[in-house]
């Protein structure tokens, strides 16, 4: 199974559990998706509820805020998190902020499902990484789901909800083949998670860095660096417990983020840690981000612009080995 | 007399919107009100006509200039008022102000301060009533000014597309804040562009609230036998300021000054008094009722009390489970 698999899988538990429940977005039915995660679902479920959108993301995602108002569960999918801009108004303005602003009495349980992260050198428009951005909203849930029980679980935790989350699927992670348990079901969406422990060093990260950090502590710990991997989960709310529980076992913190490094979530985990954890640092915290451009379409030029595995693993090195 | 009945009960809420907003503006100087307020008066005609139109059941989606439709919908005049001091027993707690009224009983799902910013959100109520077969009307208000953006043309294609049960309700007041209708649309007859997205649309004489009160019904009616959305145009013109901050250096005083002969409450009454009876003691009696009641309402304002600072955070996220 894959991860792309384990979503699919998701809807389609929650379609037939909840006839509130429906998928809309651009070309999520004929076409099967742009990505393919909803694949098969409109002949199961029929174009009520796997409703294709015309191009207007600001409609349609405000039409998510409307229909949620009015007792429905709709899952928007956003074909990719530049294109979510166009529905930023909707997001902000109005899923946000419409429960503080009626002085608690609408609710938005809307569920954005967008695709998000660089890598596949489709350039400057389809790349980039602003889940750090959206965490900057009070209001909504900001969810990173790496693995395919969370990609799975997450979504059916999302739609229970009373409020608005935003999930952000790494593009890169839809082939990843994995095991989902039989009784795979919900998740908290409460803390972040050590998706390895080491005694010598957190990488905090999130998505497909994940996986990258994974890969670059296996080989440090051939060259005898442990490297605890901490997975964030859910950017908004952080967990700021597990992060100052890790650092205080390993007092160095190294944050890695697709996203651009200015005003990024790096800086606000980063910021919390020496709010926090001050005095368990041995290192001052570093951060390993997306190079501060759009990105580009080369191939050695884009991967030059990502966090990779060997980078990563550097930047442990280097922190491990000085001194201070 | 069963007809003068009612041309009344419209007088009515017409005086009140006007005495309400009066008493705002004179609230307004004297720092009771703050942040932005936008007053309704000359338009009416357009709310007090279209949602007498409508059925309890049915939803309201309204904009930053929405205390006239708040009252003809029926919302308490004190809950509008306390929210515009900012109280907690306003109908937002204060969280809103003028901008943003809300109120779950009578389903009015606020003032939007972002132009345009309400239509996709009266497209999903909808749109969740059709889903779940509900025989509501949603009741979208905006204004001109909306129409140039770019979620009017998103939501007209939408709603047509899906043939939601959708009351769009034009508020062509000529200025979009200070640009003049024919500076912002390259097709100032707006009832075209709707219609160009296949969505049935006509205009009606904003200043007249029978006239507005026919077009609603019948517009209503199509929508909720399931034919689709409705595009009605109300043509009128406010009175005042776009708000308390406007210096008005974009229309002459002549202009404002015909259209006052226009006034939608002189205009009703002369309705009224057309079979010869006079309807001065009618008047005289709304106009203080409408007195009192706006009374009470200052007093239910001024008696209220301000939310605790600490629970500045609360309804940032649900307090209950969904």
């Amino acid at each position: 199974m894959t991860y792309r698999d384990a979503i699919r899988e998701a809807i389609r538990k929650a379609l037939r559990a909840d006839d509130r429940v429906f998928l809309m977005g651009e070309d999520v039915g004929r076409y099967g998706g742009c990505y393919a995660v909803s694949k098969g679902l409109l002949a199961e479920f029929g174009p009520e509820r796997i409703r294709d959108t015309p191009l207007s993301e600001s409609a349609f995602v405000g039409a998510g805020i409307g229909a949620a108002l009015g007792g429905m569960r709709p899952i928007v999918e956003i074909m990719t998190v530049n294109f979510s801009l166009l529905a930023l108004d909707q997001i902000l303005n109005n899923a946000a902020t419409l429960l503080h602003m009626s002085g608690g009495q609408f609710n938005v349980p809307l569920f954005i499902r967008m695709v998000t992260g660089g890598g596949r050198q489709l350039a400057a428009h389809h790349s980039h990484s602003l889940e750090g951005w959206y965490a900057h909203i009070p209001g909504i849930k900001v969810l990173t789901p790496a693995t395919l029980e969370d990609a799975h679980g997450m979504l059916l935790t999302a739609l229970q909800d009373p409020d608005p989350v935003l999930i952000f699927e790494n593009a890169l992670l839809y082939n990843m083949e994995g095991e989902l348990p039989a009784d795979a079901g919900p998740v908290e969406i409460v803390h972040a998670t050590v998706r390895r422990p080491g005694r010598d060093i957190s990488v905090i990260t999130y998505g497909t860095s994940v996986w990258k950090a994974l890969e670059a502590a296996r080989g440090l710990a051939e060259k005898g660096i442990e490297t605890e991997v901490v997975d964030l989960r859910t950017l908004r709310p952080l967990d700021d417990g597990t992060l100052v529980d890790s650092v205080s076992r390993t007092h160095r913190a190294l944050i890695v983020d697709e996203g651009w490094r200015s005003g990024g979530i790096s800086a606000e985990i980063s910021a919390r840690l020496t709010e926090q954890a001050f005095y368990e640092l041995d290192a001052h915290v570093q951060r390993l981000c997306g190079a501060e451009v759009p990105m580009p379409y080369a191939a050695h030029m884009e991967l030059a612009s990502i966090p990779q595995a060997a980078t990563i693993a550097a930047a442990v090195e280097g922190m491990v080995r000085s001194h201070g | 007399m069963m007809e003068r009945d009612h041309l009344l009960v419209l007088l009515r809420q017409m005086i009140l919107i006007r005495r309400f907003e009066e008493k705002c503006a004179e609230l307004y100087t004297q720092q009771k009100i703050r942040g932005f307020l936008h007053l309704y008066i000359g338009e009416e005609a357009v709310g007090v006509g279209v949602i007498q139109a409508l059925r309890a059941e049915d939803t309201i989606v309204s904009t930053y200039r929405e205390h006239g439709h708040a009252l003809a919908r029926g919302m308490p005049a004190g809950s509008i008022m306390a929210e515009m001091f900012g109280k907690q027993e306003g109908c937002s707690r204060g969280r809103g102000g003028s901008m943003h009224l809300f109120d779950a009983k009578t389903r009015f799902y606020g003032g939007n301060a972002v132009v345009g910013g309400g239509l996709p959100v009266a497209v999903g109520l909808a749109l969740a009533d059709k889903m779940r077969a509900q025989q509501r009307v949603t009741c979208c208000f905006f204004g001109d000014g909306a129409v140039a953006e770019g979620e009017f043309h998103e939501c007209m294609n939408l709603a047509a597309l899906w043939k939601l049960p959708l009351l769009f309700v034009c508020e062509n007041n000529r200025y979009a804040m200070g640009t003049r209708l024919d500076v912002s649309h390259s097709q100032t007859d707006l009832s075209k562009k709707a219609a160009a997205y296949c969505v049935p649309a006509s205009a009606v004489d904003g200043m007249d609230v029978l006239a507005v009160e026919d077009a609603a019904k019948s517009a209503i009616q199509r929508v909720r036998s399931g034919e689709g959305p409705y595009f009605l145009e109300c043509r009128t013109y406010r009175f005042r300021a776009h708000s308390m901050y406007d210096p008005e250096l974009y229309r002459n005083k002549a202009e404002v000054e015909e259209w006052k002969k226009r006034d939608p409450i002189p205009a009703l009454i002369r309705r009224i008094e057309e079979d010869g009876t006079t309807a001065e003691p009618d008047v005289a009696q709304i106009e203080r009722q409408v007195a009192k009641e706006i009374e009470e309402a200052i007093a239910f304002a001024e008696s209220g009390t301000w939310e605790p600072v600490e629970d500045l955070l609360r309804f940032v996220y649900s307090e209950r489970p969904a």
